[in-house]
């Protein structure tokens, strides 16, 4: 057990103030005893009391979490610890003076100074059990707010790197120096990839927000980036969309997909000097919608080759981030497969189940 | 004479921005061609013979860093090696390798005023060349420190690699890694050699190496590492190309230039 010294060091002192209060009361209504004999007894007995109660409180588990034992416990703690306090108290102050408090006093003194620590024992004990109750409550507040905190932290940093994969810089890089020479030779063309590219960002940044679009949606943004990249790498990628009409109103999470055939570009077609074709299509069976991303790169078994670089491990992160998001929405029922397209490439299906747009 | 230059890059409007600042900035360097791919690149240069290479550095198949090392491996004149410039989009590391190691580069998007800077330079380059041999060895010496600077940042692994495990039909060979003579990358697999018997493996070169013990195998060759203990001599042809005769092989294996300093009398 943990015991805080500057907290002990605290209540002795607002203890030892205690005693002197009550003393100087002491005096006040008998000034003709000498101060000294309200004093030493009042500290003694005081002391004594807050030493077994201070420290005997953590003989009880429920103190160690709360300050202050809880049921039975808290009320048997000061009934015990005030009476053995007092004896103690008085047999330290009869050695001071050298007499005995029993055989002196009358039965009346006596009674007076027990009903005066039996007060002002049950007043002290009152004001320990609000502070550390409320030392408590504030310990809990803090730790309360610090979990908020640092939740909110994550929920952050999760979305900054979601955003990252998506908005990745050296995609943005070249996509602007493409826009660049456009400018001056197409202004037509220009113009056309920088409207896809505004659209692009817009859903990447709304994305990170909104928990459902409709799968429509999600093949126009995939269409932006596809034309994008289809603008820099030329006649190296040709891409089909297919899109069933009656699936066009389903809902999905937004931007699902787009990790997905960013790989299919950066890991399959990127490496391959011939370039290739990316076929993203959805079908709906049995409740299940399933939705496919193909392509003819240069296959998983290539793409390994650069498993230890940071390009496979931002992909990894992409997946990672998908298979996350179907779990967070869909629970075990949501699956990813990923299998060796035919002859060459990877083929990537999602499958989850249907649920028609409420819009 | 009008100086000569090669572009290799594969993206096409990139490529053509890239050669409308080049006149802009260069009116007398003459493009002799523009490929879109590493292997491209260096059967062009080969052939074409240019002063200058801009050289992009993500492209499929080989990239430019490679590109530019598989170049000095063939390279053999008439003229100069030429000077290299790399060319990459938003790549802080990449930069920062270039920076320290003194290697031109220019910045997608390209802009004036950094082209024209890059192109006084290699202008001074190109009027102050020496010995064609002396070209070569001054890029290899780059190129070392920027792919070097890669591969130092690749962990070691805990602890290098006891047995090489093949698959041969439905079996698994565990092949003690002392009786192994070098490894060499072909297309998806890499080789792995012995003096009696060869298997194919599918762990790449790159995982591969840093799972070996440096100072037992050493990388030659883009593609190939060997056990230095089974290396019997080193002999340069007329080219000045190193050659690995090894003991338990009877095949020659080819050192990159990249590779040769490691190849000194002692």
């Amino acid at each position: 057990m943990k015991i805080d010294w500057i907290d002990k060091l605290r209540f002795f002192l607002h203890t030892q103030a205690f005693c002197l209060a009550i003393s100087a009361l002491q005096f006040a209504f008998q000034p003709e005893r000498a101060y000294e004999i309200p004093l030493v007894y009042s500290v003694f007995i005081g002391t004594c009391i807050w030493a077994l109660m201070d420290f005997g409180r953590h003989l009880f588990p429920s103190a160690a979490e709360r300050g202050w034992p809880e049921g039975f416990g808290g009320l048997a703690l000061p009934l015990t610890t005030i009476p053995m306090g007092y004896v103690l108290g008085t047999l330290l102050g009869d050695s001071w003076f050298g007499w005995s408090t029993w055989e002196q006093k009358s039965a009346g003194q006596l009674r007076v100074s027990v009903m005066i620590t039996a007060i002002a024992g049950s007043a002290a004990t009152y004001y320990f059990f609000n502070k550390s109750r409320s030392a408590h409550l504030q310990a809990q507040m803090a730790k309360a707010n610090q979990q908020a905190a640092e939740a909110h932290n994550l929920a952050a940093e999760a979305r900054l790197k979601l955003l990252e994969t998506q908005i990745e810089p050296h995609m943005l890089f070249n996509t602007l120096a493409n826009l660049r020479a456009l400018i001056t030779t197409d202004t037509d063309a220009a113009l056309q990839m920088l409207d896809r590219m505004n659209d692009y960002l817009r859903a990447t940044l709304k994305a990170s927000r909104a928990t459902l679009h409709p799968l429509q949606t999600e093949f126009d943004r995939l269409g932006d980036y596809l034309a994008l990249m289809a603008v820099r790498m030329g006649p190296r990628l040709q891409y089909t969309l297919d899109l069933p009409p009656e699936l066009a109103a389903l809902s999905v999470p937004p931007l699902l997909l787009q990790p997905i055939v960013e790989n299919s570009i950066k890991h399959g077609l990127e490496p391959k000097v011939e370039g290739g074709r990316i076929t993203v299509r959805a079908r709906c069976t049995a409740h299940l919608l399933t939705l496919e991303v193909l392509d003819t790169g240069v296959g998983m078994a290539a793409s390994v080759h650069r498993s230890a670089s940071t390009a496979e491990a931002d992909s990894g992160f992409g997946l990672a981030q998908v298979r996350e998001r179907l779990t967070t929405a869909y629970g075990p029922v949501a699956t990813i497969k990923i299998v060796a397209n035919y002859p060459t490439g990877t083929g990537t299906a999602i499958t989850f189940p249907c649920e028609s747009s409420q819009k | 004479m009008t100086p000569t230059a090669l572009i290799a890059e594969d993206e096409p409007l990139l490529a053509a921005a890239l050669k409308a600042e080049l006149t802009r900035a260069w009116p007398e360097l003459h493009i002799v061609a523009t490929v879109g791919d590493g292997a491209s690149a260096v059967r062009e240069a080969l052939a074409r013979q240019p002063d200058v290479l801009f050289f992009d550095i993500r492209m499929p198949g080989v990239s430019g860093l490679d590109a530019a090392v598989d170049l000095a491996d063939v390279w053999l004149g008439p003229k100069p090696f030429p000077a290299l410039v790399f060319v990459t989009a938003y790549d802080e590391y990449a930069v920062q390798a270039f920076e320290a190691h003194a290697v031109d580069y220019v910045l997608k998007p390209v802009q004036p005023a950094r082209l024209q800077k890059t192109v006084s330079k290699v202008q001074q380059v190109l009027s102050s060349r020496g010995s064609p041999a002396m070209n070569i060895e001054a890029a290899m010496v780059q190129l070392r420190g920027l792919m070097g600077g890669g591969s130092a940042l690749a962990m070691p692994s805990v602890a290098p690699l006891k047995v090489i495990q093949a698959s041969v039909g439905s079996t698994i060979r565990m092949v003690p890694i002392d009786e192994i003579i070098y490894f060499e990358a072909a297309d998806k697999y890499i080789r792995v050699l012995t003096a009696t018997s060869e298997y194919l493996i599918r762990t790449p070169l790159k995982e591969l190496l840093p799972q070996l013990d440096a100072n037992t195998f050493w990388q030659v060759h883009r593609g190939t590492a060997v056990q230095a203990s089974t290396i019997d001599a080193v002999t340069r042809d007329e080219a000045g190309k190193l050659w690995l005769n090894l003991r338990g092989r009877a095949e020659k294996l080819s050192v990159s230039r990249l590779y040769a300093h490691l190849f000194k009398a002692m």
